[in-house]
């Protein structure tokens, strides 16, 4: 699968309280969610993300709470990928789960700026940058997590395997 | 290549003779746990999911101990409907209140959990079961769901830091200092998606529940899991306990470790985490005076029956201050029982303490000891985030139950050296 969207970028440790504060918890709803994705970092997100924008960030996104609100946030305000240095270890997994795909990739978070537009393909794990026409290089999903990405989430590929 | 502990369970669980750090595998599961505020929430995606039915009802747990016995009338109804669930599925280790206790201190005491198992939960505590040898990592709710319904669970295997324990600690020196400790050392995210490989003769210094207070705060370290070689006293714990055959894993001579980190337990001093992170830690010997207003010992950090000891050892003959409200929470009916039995329930009474049934209460600023605006708990537990205990403004320190039970007495912060 091939994505293809603009760049916001942000720094270290991202956490979840930001990417979703903990004050709209109180639904599960994931319209209602994405209307205030990354409402305390970036005010204008929700208003400016378009369909298959791609966020980029720094080292341990997602730390803080496992609340799968987070990734879930994400997904429906249209981002079609993260790529960041590296994820904290609940984050990651929520995210898979839930149908978000997300690569790590240090050079490709070093060279790339806000606004960029990117092309990635999630089977090779390359990362084109089409304004600074540079690639970089991701690891590829392996086989079973793009199984689980292609089934958008743990819940249908679950609900494959039981049938 | 050699492997680690860790990655020979996991090699062992999805039926390959040898796995490498980094590759995605997907492993069966000896057990699936879930409490009172994750086990509703998986329930749901349970059902999303099409399952008719769990993988196997003996290997699923549900433990009913966070706002137990219930708080609100919210909380009411997420036992209810966990209770529900566990009746329908006829799970077989379902734990009301009168039977429950806090989960990760409650399973290995039923012999729920042995070596060699994979295990996961959803409650990022989960790894605490790493003491007994095993694999077990915290999860979200919707892994708590696909486990209950496969029997299956997807990682990435884990690279690992050895760290090797030499030495003896000191009267005063527990599995606490040496968690705090390590955590200061490498940091709050010093761990992150690694397992921790504890090694070394100072292992056989820690008791089992040193060991279990060690494992489960690797996670405060951001690691997937921690894991303890088995010895004399492992096999000692689980027997008369674990009504199963256990398996042994070892590390390979040659496993590859991405680092390795020395602890000499002989010089360790009693250590606290200052707000607001488990990373920010002191020896006792810096902490200054801190005035506090409770004491929290409990949880499943350091609520078992040798915690319950060491404070007792303290309490015996004295009286906490009139300032500190000073809670006692064993984590399980066994031990709480225990407490009666050895005496200690009254000296904690006589010391002016209360005595609580099991449950995780104040740990996560649920009830039982929720704080106001300014003020300070020295607890046993396992973090010290802001409002974790209640108020934004009141403030969290994490210690071992022989400095929180000094510091009851005194009403600041207290080497139980110098009383
Ligand atoms: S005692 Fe605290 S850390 Fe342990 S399971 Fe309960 S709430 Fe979580």
């Amino acid at each position: 699968m091939i994505v293809e969207g603009k760049v916001f970028k942000y720094g270290d440790s991202i956490d979840t309280d930001v990417i979703i504060p903990a004050r709209y918890l109180n639904t599960s709803d994931p319209k209602e969610l994405a209307r205030y994705c990354m409402e305390d970092i970036d005010a204008a997100f929700a208003k400016r993300v378009e369909k298959g924008d791609i966020i980029v960030a720094g080292n341990n996104f997602g730390c803080g709470s496992s609340r799968e609100h987070a990734p879930i946030a994400i997904k429906a305000s249209g981002i079609s990928c993260v790529i960041a240095k590296s994820y904290a270890r609940i984050f990651y997994r929520n995210a898979f789960n839930i149908g978000l795909p997300i690569l790590e990739c240090a050079e490709a978070v070093d060279r790339i700026d806000e606004g960029e537009q990117l092309q990635v393909d999630f089977e090779t794990g390359e990362i084109h940058n089409l304004t600074k026409n540079e690639k970089y290089k991701a690891q590829p999903f392996p086989e079973f997590i793009q199984k689980i990405i292609n089934f958008g989430g743990l819940v249908e590929y679950v609900k494959h395997s039981l049938e | 290549m050699g492997m680690t502990m860790t990655q020979k369970i996991i090699a062992a669980h999805c039926g390959r003779s040898s796995v490498e750090a980094g590759e995605f595998v997907e492993i069966d599961l000896d057990m699936v746990l879930g409490n009172d505020i994750t086990t509703p929430i998986a329930i749901r995606e349970f059902e999303k999911m099409g399952a008719k039915k769990v993988y196997d009802q003996n290997k699923i747990s549900i433990v009913l101990d966070h706002f137990t016995p219930n708080k609100d009338i919210k909380s009411a109804e997420q036992c209810k409907e966990s209770r529900i669930f566990a009746k329908k599925h006829q799970i077989k280790h379902f734990y009301d209140v009168g039977q429950m206790g806090v989960e990760h201190a409650l399973l290995p005491e039923k012999g729920i959990v042995a070596a060699g198992d994979t295990i996961i939960g959803a409650d990022s505590h989960t790894c605490t079961y790493g003491a007994l040898g095993a694999f077990s990592t915290g999860v979200g709710s919707t892994d708590m769901a696909a486990g209950m319904a496969r029997g299956k669970f997807w990682l990435r295997v884990p690279g690992a830091i050895k760290v090797k324990l030499t030495g003896k600690p000191s009267k005063y020196v527990c599995g606490k200092d040496v968690i705090l400790h390590l955590i200061g050392k490498i940091g709050v995210d010093g761990g992150l998606y690694k397992s921790l490989e504890f090694t070394g003769e100072g292992l056989n210094h820690l008791s089992m529940d040193d060991r279990f207070t060690i494992a489960n705060m690797v996670v405060e370290a951001g690691a997937k899991n921690g894991i303890f070689p088995i010895d004399e006293k492992t096999l000692q714990y689980m027997t008369g306990r674990v009504d199963r055959a256990w398996v042994v894993y070892e590390a390979d001579q040659d496993a590859v470790y991405e680092e390795e980190i020395e602890i000499n337990l002989t010089t360790l001093r009693p250590t606290i985490a200052f707000p607001h992170l488990p990373e920010n830690t002191r020896s006792i010997d810096d902490a200054g005076d801190v005035e506090i207003h409770q004491v929290v010992i409990g949880s499943c950090t350091n609520g078992r029956i040798e915690d319950m000891r060491a404070a007792a050892e303290i309490l015996k003959g004295r009286k906490v201050s009139l300032d500190v409200r000073t809670i006692i929470i064993p984590a399980t009916q066994e031990i709480y029982m225990q407490c009666i039995k050895e005496g200690l329930a009254e000296i904690f009474i006589e010391a002016g303490a209360v005595l609580s049934t099991p449950t995780c209460g104040p740990c996560l600023g649920g009830h039982m000891g929720i704080m106001a605006a300014g003020e300070r708990t020295v607890a046993t537990t396992n973090r010290n985030f802001v409002g974790r205990m209640g108020h934004v403004e009141s403030e969290v320190y994490l210690a071992s139950p022989s400095v929180a039970a000094a510091s009851a007495i005194t009403g600041k912060i207290t080497n139980p050296e110098t009383l």
